[in-house]
């Protein structure tokens, strides 16, 4: 690449900067004061868009009908969010923290759908924007004026935040509720009204975002998906919170991903390596560097310090015996069911089984050990991906390769969780989520040991396991064995030294507990189970693919566990067979059935906060924090 | 008394006979609905019409066809339980559908493990019929090999020597980068490859990419891109004069589907595959696009076509089988000619693919829409590989 050249797509990374800003910018404001992590930012992205390139067709075409149309739909999306924020995450709050995230992952769903609805299937290509329609010649190359304009635009954008957060009292009382939001509360604060303009505010910039891109990009349904993946990325890599670090950290993964492009393919010592390729994950790999140097990113500040009391989870007591026998009543009842039904009863019992194991190990680092994984789909992908190749590259029998996968999973847990372990929160759940997209690349791009995209083919069970009654036994009773096993070690001195340092690091490690050391090895253990999930689930469908590691895996398993009741000891497994089985009824028989699960979700958020195992628990009132 | 008895009896006999008959055949048809929706809500009103058709003629053997319609939740993992319950819940004689490639292939194994036909509609990747072919799995569609293969000679023609590619990076981008490499290197032993570019899909930064692109310099350009990613390529392309004075092929740019939305952006001159709806005067497709305008008041896209085409295939092997039973439906589609919107096609019984063909010109603008001009048919059955590679292919 030449000096111009390289000077060019230096550039091109500034443009494609600026929309990444925005949005991330609206989500770090809004996860800063509410905390609240909302998935359905990327959403109100896509809506920027859509209604954007809805208006200026309705406006006309002059300058005057592009901007305003512009500004228009970003205020519409501010309103929505305004709206979002009172009619929804307003109840949430008093809940256990993830609950905002599962009803912003229900909102995701209904908006998805909703559009589908409105604006049908087809991408809509908006037109260029007047006046700017044209491109300049910079070093003897076509760059597009627009591009300019929006290079010029993003430093424009952060001066106003900036200006609005330091110079206004709003900026200021935002600024301490980031800080501190109970002694904000104290001094008098009306966070009611603040949490709301805040959320109107980061809606209205992902609306922005998403209108101002029309020029460049059609109105897409998955645009909602793609850009909150990177999103997420760069709040995160700026520091949660920080404005400045947000704009920071668009810039340095744009001009990455611009530089990768730049250099195409280049030869290392003989070897051809496509830097173009690299683009698939460089986003990831970039925020898993910063948070192992930097733990709280770019720009962000460790987290003050907890004051007071420990924050107490709400305890999880013994289960009482008449819990214990229901329980074996139902492995029991369940071990009947192939007397009486056939077919595609244990087909879909087999997944639920599976889910349930998969969800139990979540529960089990993310209730209790308080590591929040958003990627816990990787060591599920592992376990199957390990069963694969044992079963096809290795040739070993199918009994052995159930017995090793899952140590697959765990050494994916043991490399990751030695990183991760070392975080908390937020930082930690991302890094997470960095892992598991790495992981996923890695499969997704090595074509001559994983199939690539198209995955592996012909993962059957051994002969005597082939029928689906002989095969549900197996999955029934490993399941079972499993998630005993898991909840036993729950209520060993292990498991009461997890929640110990969940509830108060510093005090578990006063009285002598290794805390890193007691993470590592529930993460590690996690992985082991999540990877007998996995080879489970691999020989259940005769095949794997990428998917099986990818993010929406591991938000299943989230919703799963959140759905039943974050801290609860039987939500992960009801939650489980809930989702799975919603799904699978809803898909048969409604056409718009994501958005039918995203309110069934979304109702189960507003009337059980606690999770529905939870719920039938006594409620645990959180005071002083939230309310 | 004992007449009445007897009638009575025989009335019974009878309308348990009848109702026997009337039980109608089912067809399980699964697909990603949700993730695809621009090609799959046509490909849906496709093999509705051809239902519609199927049934007022009489149905398939006496008896009427049903389709049991699922989406397939857009993973394997689940695709493959909706199919075990289609087979195990509804009874399905056939399985019929699907649009991704890594469904495709899991469904397909699936299907050879419970010993029941599966059409696969739309998957375009080789491996479905050759790598990893099995003895139940059919295929409508021309692969990405086969679509390649049609805009070769075409390129060839050209006689640029510089090319630069441009794909998604996922195994159909791959795969058509390869094939196209491979056989324009055959036709044209001097050409060169000059720069290779694979951006994620429906992430493209087409900024970017156009520029690193323009920079190698290139004659000629070849693509892979469709859908958001081609609209994004084709706009930053336009803008910074990437396609001057270069000839570009696109491999899916002039379906419907993808030309569409390019609107007034659409870049004149492009060679694609694709299908000129508006333009095809043979009777088989006026009669398919009357019909299909009539029922749906909208154009036809090629996912309709690959839908109907796909529903009458289902039907017409049934017919010919005589029976639902699956070895026998696989021994009729073996060979099987069906009457699509784009001609007669056939089975081919050595690899199970379809010698569907596809519309190879280039793109112009009218009104301010993309259309496709200078097109002829490429039959699919002078591209597919000879049959004894095929065999070589399957038993790889």
């Amino acid at each position: 690449m030449s000096a111009s050249a390289a000077f060019l797509q230096l550039l091109n990374g500034l443009a494609s900067a600026n929309s990444l800003f925005l949005v991330a910018a609206g989500l770090s404001l809004i996860f800063g004061v509410t905390r609240t992590i909302n998935f359905a930012h990327g959403s109100l992205y896509m809506l920027g868009m859509y209604c954007a390139v809805t208006l200026i067709a309705r406006l006309g075409g002059g300058a005057l009908g592009f901007w305003a149309s512009v500004l228009l739909a970003a205020a519409f999306v501010g309103v929505a969010g305004a709206a979002i924020e009172i009619l929804v995450l307003r109840r949430t709050y008093a809940a256990p923290d993830l609950m905002q995230l599962l009803a912003t992952f229900a909102l995701v769903l209904i908006i998805g759908d909703f559009a589908l609805w409105a604006w049908g299937p087809e991408d809509i290509l908006g037109p260029r924007a007047p006046g700017l329609a044209g491109a300049v010649t910079i070093l003897g190359r076509e760059f597009p004026q627009y591009d300019l304009f929006l290079i010029a635009f993003g430093p424009l954008v952060l001066l106003a935040l900036w200006l609005l957060l330091t110079r206004t009292r709003w900026g200021t009382l935002v600024r301490a509720a980031t800080e501190d939001r109970e002694m904000a509360g104290a001094l008098g604060v009306n966070h009611k009204w603040l949490f709301t303009g805040v959320f109107a505010l980061g809606a209205f910039l992902a609306g922005f975002g998403g209108a101002i891109e029309i020029p460049r990009e059609p109105a897409s349904l998955s645009v909602a998906l793609s850009v909150i993946a990177d999103a997420f990325v760069v709040v995160v890599v700026g520091g949660l919170g920080s404005i400045p670090g947000a704009f920071l950290a668009a810039l340095l993964i744009s001009e990455i991903k611009a530089l990768c492009i730049g250099f195409g393919q280049v030869t290392v010592f003989g070897t051809v390596f496509s830097l173009s390729k690299l683009t698939l994950v460089i986003e990831f790999l970039v925020m898993a560097v910063v948070l192992v140097l930097r733990p709280w990113g770019l720009l962000g500040r460790a987290a003050a310090p907890a004051r007071g009391p420990a924050v107490l989870e709400p305890r999880l007591p013994v289960p009482s015996r008449r819990a214990l026998y229901a329980l074996a009543a139902l492995v029991a009842a369940l071990a009947l069911v192939p007397t009486l039904s056939t077919g595609y009863t244990l087909v879909l019992l087999t997944d639920i089984l599976v889910f349930a194991l998969f969800a139990v190990s979540l529960h089990f680092i993310a209730g209790p050990g308080g590591l929040h994984s958003f990627g816990h789909a990787a060591y599920f992908g592992l376990g199957a991906y390990g069963a694969g190749l044992l079963l096809l590259k290795a040739h070993a029998p199918m009994e052995l390769a159930l017995l090793l996968a899952p140590f697959c999973g765990a050494l994916g847990a043991l490399l990751f969780g030695w990183f991760c372990v070392r975080l908390s929160g937020v930082y930690l759940a991302m890094l997470t989520l960095a892992f598991a997209q790495i992981a996923w690349s890695i499969v997704f791009q090595w074509d001559a040991l994983t199939g690539g995209s198209n995955g592996l083919i012909g993962v059957w069970p051994a002969r005597w396991l082939s029928s689906q009654s002989a095969y549900y036994y197996l999955t029934l009773a490993t399941c079972s064995a499993g998630i005993a096993l898991l909840w036993r070690i729950l209520y060993s001195p292990f498991g009461y030294a997890l929640r110990a340092a969940r509830d108060s690091a510093l005090r578990a490690a006063a009285i002598g507990i290794d805390v890193r050391a007691l993470q590592w090895a529930a993460f590690t253990l996690a992985g082991w189970f999540a990877g007998l999930g996995g080879a489970l689930f691999a020989f259940a469908k005769g095949s794997i693919s990428p998917e099986t590691l990818a993010v929406p895996r591991s938000v299943d398993g989230l919703v799963m566990v959140l759905l039943g009741g974050l801290h609860t000891l039987t939500g992960p497994i009801w939650g489980a067979a809930l989702f799975t089985w919603l799904e699978d009824t809803l898909a048969r028989t409604v056409n718009y059935w994501h958005a039918v699960i995203g309110a069934v979700i979304l109702a189960l958020v507003l009337a059980f906060p606690q999770g529905v195992a939870g719920f039938a628990r006594q409620r645990f009132a959180r005071r002083g924090d939230d309310a | 008394m004992k007449f009445r008895q007897l009638t009575a009896a025989l009335a019974l006999a009878a309308l348990a006979l009848g109702s026997a008959h009337a039980q109608p055949i089912k067809v399980g048809e699964l697909n990603s609905y949700k993730v695809f929706p621009a090609f799959l809500e046509p490909y849906k009103k496709g093999w509705q019409l051809a239902l519609e058709e199927i049934n007022r003629s009489g149905g398939v053997l006496g008896r009427k066809l049903e389709v049991v319609s699922r989406d397939d939740g857009g993973d394997p993992g689940s695709a493959v339980r909706v199919a075990e319950e289609l087979i195990a819940r509804d009874h399905v004689a056939v399985l019929m559908g699907e649009f991704a490639s890594n469904i495709g292939l899991a469904v397909s194994d699936l299907a050879a493990r419970r010993k029941i036909v599966f059409v696969a509609a739309e998957p375009l990747t080789d491996k479905l019929v050759w790598q990893d072919g099995n003895a139940y799995t059919f295929r409508l569609r021309p692969s990405t090999y086969t679509q390649v293969a049609m805009l070769v000679p075409e390129a060839a023609k050209l006689h640029k020597k510089r090319w630069a590619l441009v794909y998604p990076n996922y195994e159909y981008g791959q795969s058509a980068a390869e094939s196209f490499k491979k056989l324009l290197k055959k036709a044209q032993p001097d050409v060169e490859f000059v720069a290779e570019q694979a951006p994620p899909l429906g992430k493209i930064d087409a900024g970017s990419v156009v520029q690193a692109l323009a920079e190698a310099k290139p004659d000629a350009i070849f693509s892979a891109l469709f859908a958001t990613d081609l609209q994004k390529f084709v706009r930053a392309g336009n803008l910074r004069g990437l396609f001057k004075g270069r000839a570009v092929f696109d491999l899916l740019g002039g379906e419907p589907e993808y030309l569409d939305p390019l609107g007034d952006e659409t870049p004149v001159g492009w060679w694609v595959t694709g299908y000129p709806w508006n333009q095809i005067r043979t009777p088989e497709h006026e009669k398919f696009l009357k019909a299909y305008e009539k029922r749906w008041h909208d154009y036809p896209r090629v996912g309709s076509v690959v839908g109907y085409s796909a529903l009458h295939t289902v039907a017409d092997a049934i017919r010919k089988a005589g029976s639902t039973d699956s070895a026998r439906l696989i021994a009729a589609l073996e060979g099987l000619e069906v009457q699509t919107p784009f001609g007669p096609i056939v089975y081919r019984a050595v690899d199970h693919q379809s010698t569907m063909g596809a519309y190879v010109g280039q793109l112009a603008k009218k009104d301010g829409k993309g259309v496709m001009v200078n097109w002829h048919f490429a039959d699919g059955a002078d591209y597919l590989p000879s049959p004894a590679e095929a065999r070589l292919l399957r038993k790889q």
